[in-house]
């Protein structure tokens, strides 16, 4: 988090010595918030000082880093409560269990699964970002681990409870630099010593949230710096609360006890109120959801929510501004033109698919607008329309010069047969929703 | 270790709204539904009070909807009379009120006469006795028909009636404030505009205690995260003293989600994706479930799987 000048002032000589080259401390204050100054350009400032003052400007969540190699997954460093704020920073990664009553042949065909959940909508691959490998009870976790290791495409989270389960475990697979899971009030300091040992960030609970910020202290005393608070679903309002309340205190408060990324663990869910509850902690506010089911009509609505609530709300969402075939469309088939808006496109395109009729969508790049934005910023107008259209070559694909123009650019169609050779503009409808009936009706 | 002080301090209430009316009330619902009068955000009962639950309307309608054979079944052969529909969403899907959209009435489709569409609201009445939220086909002009005799023939219930919006809504507060229903404002997924119709409502004179808002419903993956973020806003602006924004809000998630390729397309069409009959319902709750976090006090619903599993996700966290 930025500075103020204040807060540095404070730390300051404040002797006004303008051994530093400016008149004041209160100036070099100012130079130094607006990051034209470094402060070790002031000669007498204390070590105390520096240190207390490069501690402050961390970011205020820390970044945490699980795995090596080309399988790592990183999350915190959030900055804002609400994504409209700003934007939330980085996804929410989901964990899938292997849970202890596996055999080897069945934890072996989880990660399987777990690698092959890999899934490709709007664009954008989803996948499952961690395998979270149950220690517990399993009969060698050693070698639990390392089957686990050798086989997944993400990285791990060991799970026990037992600091010396856990050290069998993490011996066994240190260089893939898992995140082990988790300590609590009992077993914080050795956890802290086993995690600060191999350099691998430690999950810790506590039985509330004041409980939690004592123990990333202790641990942090210990020499464990990368942390992260753990959750559980026992009283999922409770869960919601306090995700809350450790995000406001970093975000908000700057309280470092709690200046961690956060992971939910889904406890004794059926798969869909996994999936619901699970989308839910998703949005608001874990950093790792840890589940225990894998199809994919569980993790697809979560990864879509994922997907959608991180999407930065500053940057019009868009599509290429290409020719886009909707069915198999031939030369006799309808041909239209809309926004590069991805909201109006997929609109468009997913209400043209119902229709069953296979259509020509032209998209042309009114840079992320919708119809009518983009027409009162005069981002859209007949002329780019007719030159989109020439380059997308759409008049050798079909017989016909007939195009469907948006309800909502009525105006258009007069020009556009003027200017161009499509010579019959057929006004369509003002949403997108009306376009199969539409379609019905005018394309027989 | 004491923690820093983190609750917000929130100057306003959300307008506490209630739907339906009993006997004494000039009514004949079993009971009446209450929703709003928050004085937090959705959960965080530490720093104010949530004295209703959110609540879910069950989805009916005067025509089949065009949703795949595979959630249809879900649902049951019920579908195609609006009086049984209504009849399973309220005793075997376990509904808290009702939501009926007379797409039927569409010019462009059964086009429903609004004497037929007054018969089956009242059918629905005399069937069940939640309190019933009523909207029209989505054409203005046919809509002004039909919501006229629908709202005369529930006179007196204190329904919900959707929507107003600016280029309707002095017919929509006229035929209310006759026949004593509630009114939802809506606007196109544009908070500005969500406010004008709030604004417009109350310069005719209606009390804006009686309006639920209506900021359209995005499906999970098709523009969610706009309307998610507006409801949070528009939350977030009422509970902070804006009058025109300190409204209760709905959300359609049943009638939108069946729409979108990834709740209606069998694994045919998506290969790896899952079965749809798992997949449609999973949809439309997590897209309810969202919404709830954002702000939303009734979600409408359609799919029993998806209802019941929205009832449970609200018992556990509110």
């Amino acid at each position: 988090m930025a500075l103020t000048a204040m807060q540095i002032y404070k730390s300051l000589p404040r002797t006004n010595c303008k051994d530093c080259g400016l008149p004041t401390c209160m100036a070099f204050a100012m130079q130094v918030a607006a990051k034209r100054k470094a402060l070790a350009e002031c000669p007498h400032i204390s070590a105390e000082a520096q240190t207390d003052l490069s501690e402050a400007s961390a970011p205020p969540m820390k970044l945490i880093t699980i795995g090596a190699g080309d399988k790592t997954f990183e999350f915190g460093q959030e900055t804002v409560m609400f994504r409209h704020e700003e934007k939330f920073m980085r996804p929410c990664g989901i964990a899938v269990k292997i849970p202890a009553s596996a055999n080897d042949d069945e934890a072996n065909a989880k990660v399987g699964q777990i690698n092959n959940s890999v899934f490709t909508r709007v664009g954008e691959k989803l996948k499952v970002s961690l395998c979270a490998v149950c220690l517990d009870g399993v009969s060698n976790p050693a070698a639990r681990a390392a089957l686990i290791a050798g086989k997944s495409n993400v990285p791990l989270i060991l799970m026990s409870e037992s600091p010396g389960t856990m050290k069998t475990a993490l011996d066994a697979v240190k260089q893939v630099k898992p995140l082990i899971y988790k300590a609590n009030s009992t077993t914080v300091e050795d956890f802290a010593a086993l995690a600060a040992g191999a350099g691998v960030p430690l999950a810790i609970s506590g039985s509330s949230v004041e409980e939690l910020a004592e123990l990333t202290v202790k641990a942090k005393n210990k020499g464990a710096a990368n942390l992260v608070l753990a959750f559980d679903t026992d009283k999922p309002g409770e869960t919601i609360r306090s995700l809350t309340i450790a995000r406001r205190a970093a975000i908000k408060k700057n309280f470092r006890a709690l200046g961690y990324p956060t992971v939910v663990e889904m406890k004794g869910e059926t798969p869909e109120s996994e999936t619901v509850i699970g989308a839910m902690f998703a949005a608001k506010y874990a950093g790792i959801l840890m589940i225990d089911y894998c199809e994919p009509w569980e993790l697809l609505p979560v990864m879509t929510t994922i997907q959608d609530i991180f999407t930065d709300p500053q940057v019009p969402n868009t599509v290429e501004a290409k020719l886009y075939e909707i069915g198999s469309p031939g030369d006799s088939s309808p041909v239209m033109f809309t926004t590069n808006f991805s909201l109006t496109y997929f609109s468009v395109a997913g209400e043209v698919e119902r229709s069953r009729i296979p259509a020509y969508i032209s998209v042309v790049d009114t840079e992320g607008l919708g119809v009518l934005n983009a027409y009162a910023g005069d981002k859209i107008s007949v002329e780019k329309v007719v030159k989109t259209i020439a380059s997308q070559k759409i008049a050798e694909k079909v017989k016909h010069r007939k195009l469907i123009i948006p309800g909502l650019l009525p105006i258009f169609r007069a020009e556009i047969e003027d200017t161009s050779e499509w010579k019959e503009v057929i006004i369509g409808p003002e949403t997108a929703r009306e376009i199969p009936a539409f379609l019905a009706k005018v394309w027989k | 270790m004491a923690l820093p002080d983190i609750k917000e301090k929130w100057t306003y209430k959300i307008n506490e709204v209630t739907i339906g009316a009993i006997e004494q009330e000039g009514g004949t619902r079993g009971k009446t539904i209450t929703v709003g009068g928050q004085t937090t955000l959705p959960l965080l009962s530490f720093e104010g009070n949530i004295p209703n639950k959110p609540v879910v309307a069950g989805y009916i309608a005067n025509a089949v909807p065009d949703w795949p054979d595979t959630i249809l079944k879900g649902i049951g052969d019920e579908v195609k009379s609006p009086v049984e529909w209504a009849q399973k969403s309220v005793q075997e899907f376990k509904v808290d009120l009702l939501s009926i959209k007379l797409i039927g009435a569409d010019p462009h489709g059964k086009n429903a006469t609004a004497e037929e569409c007054a018969k089956t609201v009242s059918d629905v009445l005399k069937a069940v006795d939640v309190p019933l939220i009523i909207w029209g086909c989505g054409d203005d002009e046919k809509d002004s028909l039909v919501l006229q005799a629908c709202a005369e023939a529930a006179k007196g219930e204190n329904c919900l009636i959707g929507s107003a919006k600016e280029s309707n809504y002095r017919t929509i507060v006229a035929l209310c404030m006759a026949n004593k229903h509630k009114i939802i404002s809506e606007a196109p997924v544009d908070i500005n505009i969500g406010k004008q119709v709030n604004i417009l409502l109350r310069d005719i004179g209606y009390n804006l205690n009686d309006v639920i808002m209506f900021q359209t419903t995005a499906a999970l993956g098709y523009g969610f995260d706009y309307v998610y973020t507006i409801s949070e806003r528009a939350r977030i602006a009422g509970l902070k003293g804006d009058a025109l924004m300190a409204l209760p809000q709905i959300c359609d998630v049943g009638g939108e989600v069946f729409r979108v390729k990834e709740a209606v397309a069998d694994e045919d069409a998506l290969p790896g994706w899952g079965a749809l009959e798992k997949r449609g319902p999973m949809w439309e709750a997590v897209c309810a479930g969202n919404y709830l976090q954002a702000g939303a006090d009734i979600v409408i619903m359609a799919h029993p799987v998806a209802i019941k599993n929205i009832r449970q996700a609200i018992d556990k966290l509110f």
